[in-house]
């Protein structure tokens, strides 16, 4: 099966298992009545479907870097489509990040979600089919596919248990992501026109000239700047994050936004080698401008949704910054930040998730001082705080530190902005923690947190802590991928 | 002789169906027609589906049975049925005129079916009459009598009968320069009077006809008045089994037509950017739904165009996949309408606040098919403008590519608005709407067929190229 993909030589379809176990246990939800039991079923698969990814990892060989497990079926062969999976060491932690999110998700929302509890967890599970599908698509209408069937289940979450502005949020995201993805549509089309088929791995590297990359290049940008979001596309994602019910803040910010940068490295960087090096300068000054501007408003803001939200705007500017300084340092530095990102604003969406089914407010004053109310919490809280701003020790800081080496090898000046952005992060983010812990003197009754909510979060603490204490593990297994990709570049873009 | 009857037997069938309602009508005893119109359709559909292998040429190659013509009777049969099994409440029509109805239907079914059949001027022009007078008369039976829907029936026959005098007189200037009706001989000749203003007049004046069936920008103006004044169940025909057949034969003209000529693809293409265009920018303001739908109508009558105007094998299946999934969406989205009006009126859209909590199923039928107008994947509609767009593409018409997919963007925002109400509203009226098994079934059925259409188009695609 072509010289890209090493055929799944395990004794079931893990991939597939991996994409459609949700599913299927999602329409299993639609039969039963019992709320309960809807909860229930919904986290064992959640838990199961984490279990069998982990399998992914186990036989996961870093030596290569080709893509692994492949399945391949013919699907639509006037068009030559074809149903082909495969991971490589881009996509296996995106995959884990993902399963290990679902059941998380599931236990945030237990209480949190009374109404139509069934159609949620629903949407949850097939959230998660199409998040895994896109990580695990090599042809560009099987991504394609997954990749809009995400926004539909999104759109509901927060169009139906959103906050009070959740209509306008909703639509504004809807139709700000299909924008872009139209463009791919177009940019996908084309590429079909020149190689002949959908193929991912197949319209890789290609000598193709550079107009046309030029165009295409463009037409990828739009859509995965939406969705990362770069400034100045990025205004969908304060409304949608802060409207959203907590277990879809997560979603999005822990995965959704991986969907842009992983298609600037699947996508932009080896189908269009010679444009992303034409491209890079504006794409790292818009990355600086992310970082810098993000920090700026976080500094202002009084919701502490909100101003999470737009922390995403900072650390996804770290990532594609990575991305653009076209080194390999930038790369997995890059990849890195992705995960670490995933988890870290992932698990301080569930803690604002958590202080918000007790107060009833997302505002940081009518939060504060909870430092001897809540001492487990303040504890957690702390502990993600100090690593979204990249604190020595966490999980951050791996990957901003790569990022930072390969950008000061590609461009002093950016590196200097980046490093500001850096303490930047630091500052909104401890004038926040030092709210929340002193913030108010006044003693209140609010219940610390319970063992269900301990439980979602000890995973993240202990990622957090492992990544940035052990990082080779995680190097290790992205690195020869990463390798690969940049010795491409170089002989693909002169 | 038996190969003769055997290759028309579906059109037999309808004419068979039109009668027996028409002594039905004629008779006294009248409780039963709705059973024995249900029986008769699927009949039908059953004769059509057996008979997709027919072919041959009768009546001096006037008349064509062929792969092609017998799928899209087969979509035309599809789209009758489903009509028929959705008229069940019988809310709609005057008791009266139930049989009368069902005839007219039956009527008009076959005037289609013989439209995509035909390769001849007379016999298009013919066929394509009988299904219009029949549509004409239909329209004004609504219950309760108002004069909307009078107004509306009027409309239909003045446009319908200038359209069609258009058309007549675009084929007499065709007669005229190639000597001929049969559109063979007419497009071996015609490359030649292409160059002359005379050829692509004649032939844009001959399109109008079937540009007006299938409600293309500006030949449109009909769609919305007629969608709100004739019932529920009427605009649910118009809106999907006539635009099939004037699709079918815009797609024959285009293969037949093989050296596509820059300004007649030139003209098209402009024809198909407005109609998208404008459809999709009207449709943003509406409050009726019928209206809505109509317009959106106006704007996948462009999307069609995309796939005609390749003039490919690629572009017709890709057009002919296309108006399959049209069919199925707007059935969808038309039978929300249908059973969420109590008394068969019109339904604007704060009718639809809250629908997620008084019918969950209806909301959820209206989503699948209104993500499906949209063109959002895993739906038919995904699927349809994916295969349109690389068409278009492939020929070279990346502009029209480029507006289609624009359009798209700006018609997610209507589309939307249907389900921002039906799901995150709070209803007006709290009472829950009840559906019968039989209404159950049917939404599960079209559900099951927009997805299946985006997800597994296996023999579909090969099927349809090979038609063409």
């Amino acid at each position: 099966m072509g010289n890209y993909l090493i055929m799944n030589s395990l004794n079931f379809p893990i991939l597939s298992t991996t994409i459609f176990f949700p599913l299927v246990g999602a329409l299993l939800l639609l039969i039963m009545r019992n709320d309960k039991l809807v909860k229930v079923t919904a986290f064992m698969v959640g838990v199961a479907n984490f279990v069998v990814s982990l399998f992914l990892y186990i036989h996961f060989d870093p030596t290569t870097h080709l893509f692994q497990f492949g399945e391949f079926a013919r699907w639509i062969p006037t068009y030559n489509i074809n149903y082909i999976l495969g991971i490589d060491g881009i996509t296996i932690f995106l995959i884990l990040l993902t399963t290990i999110l679902a059941p998380l998700c599931v236990l945030c929302s237990w209480t949190a979600i009374e109404h139509r509890v069934k159609e949620f967890m629903f949407c949850i599970l097939v959230m998660e089919s199409a998040m895994v599908g896109v990580f695990c698509a090599l042809d560009f209408i099987l991504f394609y596919i997954f990749w809009e069937a995400m926004l539909i289940p999104m759109y509901l979450l927060i169009a139906i248990w959103g906050g009070p502005q959740k209509d306008y949020a909703s639509i504004k995201f809807f139709i700000y992501t299909l924008f872009g993805s139209v463009f791919l549509l177009v940019a996908i089309i084309a590429i079909y026109l020149v190689t002949g088929s959908f193929n991912i791995p197949n319209a890789m590297f290609r000598d193709y000239s550079f107009n046309f990359q030029f165009w295409v290049f463009l037409a990828f940008a739009i859509a995965f700047a939406i969705k990362v979001p770069m400034f100045p596309f990025h205004t969908w994602l304060p409304a949608a994050h802060t409207e959203a019910p907590t277990a879809g803040s997560v979603f999005l910010a822990s995965v959704l936004l991986k969907m842009g940068t992983y298609g600037f490295l699947r996508f932009c960087l080896p189908v269009t080698p010679q444009a992303s090096l034409y491209f890079a300068p504006y794409m790292v000054v818009l990355s600086v401008i992310a970082i810098i501007y993000g920090g700026f408003i976080c500094l202002s803001q009084t919701d502490m949704k909100k101003l999470i939200a737009y922390s995403s705007v900072a650390h996804m500017g770290f990532a594609t910054l990575g991305i653009f300084s076209l080194t390999l340092f930038g790369f997995e530095g890059a990849l890195l930040q992705m995960l670490n990102h995933g988890v870290t604003t992932g698990a301080l969406f569930f803690c604002v998730g958590i202080i918000y089914e007790r107060t009833h407010s997302r505002e940081i004053y009518d939060n504060a001082g909870l430092g001897k109310i809540m001492p487990i919490y303040v504890g957690f809280f702390g502990l993600f705080s100090i690593s979204s701003f990249a604190f020595p020790g966490t999980n951050n800081f791996v990957g901003e530190i790569y990022i930072l080496i390969g950008t000061f090898a590609n461009d002093k000046v950016a590196g200097f902005f980046a490093v500001v952005g850096a303490v930047l992060a630091a500052a909104y983010m401890l004038k926040l923690l030092k709210q929340i812990t002193w913030g108010r003197e006044d003693k209140r009754a609010i219940k610390d947190m319970n063992i269900r909510e301990v439980a979602y979060l000890v995973p993240f603490a202990v990622f957090v802590v492992w990544m940035g204490l052990f990082p080779a593990p995680f190097v290790h297994t992205i690195e020869k991928t990463l390798t690969h990709l940049i010795t491409q570049m170089q002989v693909f873009s002169p | 002789m038996r190969g003769f009857i055997m290759t028309i037997l579906p059109e037999l069938f309808m004419l068979f169906f039109s009668f027996v309602f028409l002594f039905l009508s004629i008779g006294r005893r009248r409780a039963d027609v709705f059973k024995w119109a249900k029986v008769l359709s699927l009949l039908g559909l059953v004769v059509t589906l057996v008979s997709i292998n027919g072919r041959g040429n009768l009546f001096y190659g006037a008349y064509k049975v062929d792969l092609f013509s017998q799928i899209f009777k087969a979509l035309i049969v599809y789209g009758f049925v489903f009509v028929i099994f959705m008229l069940d409440r019988k809310n709609e029509i005057e008791e009266d005129y139930h049989a009368e109805y069902f005839m007219f239907l039956g009527f008009s079914t076959l005037g289609l079916m013989m439209l995509v059949s035909s390769v001849e001027l007379i016999s298009i022009a013919i066929s394509l009459e009988i299904s219009s007078y029949s549509l004409y008369v239909i329209v004004p039976l609504r219950k309760g009598q108002t004069r909307i829907q009078l107004e509306a029936s009027m409309k239909y026959l003045f446009f319908g009968a200038i359209s069609t005098g258009i058309m007549i007189y675009g084929m007499s200037y065709l007669y005229g320069m190639t000597h001929s009706t049969f559109l063979a001989n007419i497009m071996f000749v015609l490359p030649k009077f292409l160059v002359q203003p005379i050829g692509i007049l004649a032939i844009v004046l001959t399109l109008t006809g079937f540009f007006f069936k299938l409600s293309l920008f500006p030949f449109h103006f009909w769609a919305p008045d007629i969608y709100e004044g004739a019932s529920n169940t009427t605009t649910t025909f118009i809106a999907t089994v006539p635009k099939i057949a004037a699709a079918a034969l815009l797609i024959r003209i285009g293969t037949l037509a093989s050296a596509a000529d820059p300004a007649f693809v030139t003209i098209l293409m402009v024809l198909a950017g407005l109609s998208m265009t404008f459809g999709n920018l009207v449709g943003l303001v509406q409050k009726d739904i019928k209206r809505l739908l109509a317009y959106s109508g106006i704007a996948h009558a462009g999307y069609v165009m995309i796939g005609i105007l390749a003039m490919s094998r690629d572009g017709n299946a890709a057009a002919i996949y296309y108006m399959a999934v049209y069919l199925f969406m707007n059935l969808g989205c038309f039978y929300v309408v249908l059973l969420l009006s109590k008394s068969g009126e019109n339904i604007s859209l704060n009718d639809l606040s809250g629908l997620a909590k008084r019918a969950p199923l209806l909301a959820f039928t209206l989503a699948v098919s209104a993500f499906s107008l949209a063109g959002i994947p895993p739906t038919g509609g995904f699927t349809g403008k994916l295969f349109l767009f690389t068409s278009a593409f492939k020929a070279g018409y990346l502009p029209i590519v480029i507006v289609g997919a624009v359009n798209t963007v700006i018609s997610i925002v209507y589309y939307f608005n249907l389900l921002s109400l039906s799901y995150s509203k709070e209803p007006v009226a709290t009472e829950s709407i009840r559906l019968s098994f039989h209404e159950k079934a049917l939404c599960y059925v079209l559900i099951f067929l927009v997805l299946y259409l985006g997800l597994m188009p296996f023999g579909l695609t090969q099927l349809f190229s090979a038609a063409v």
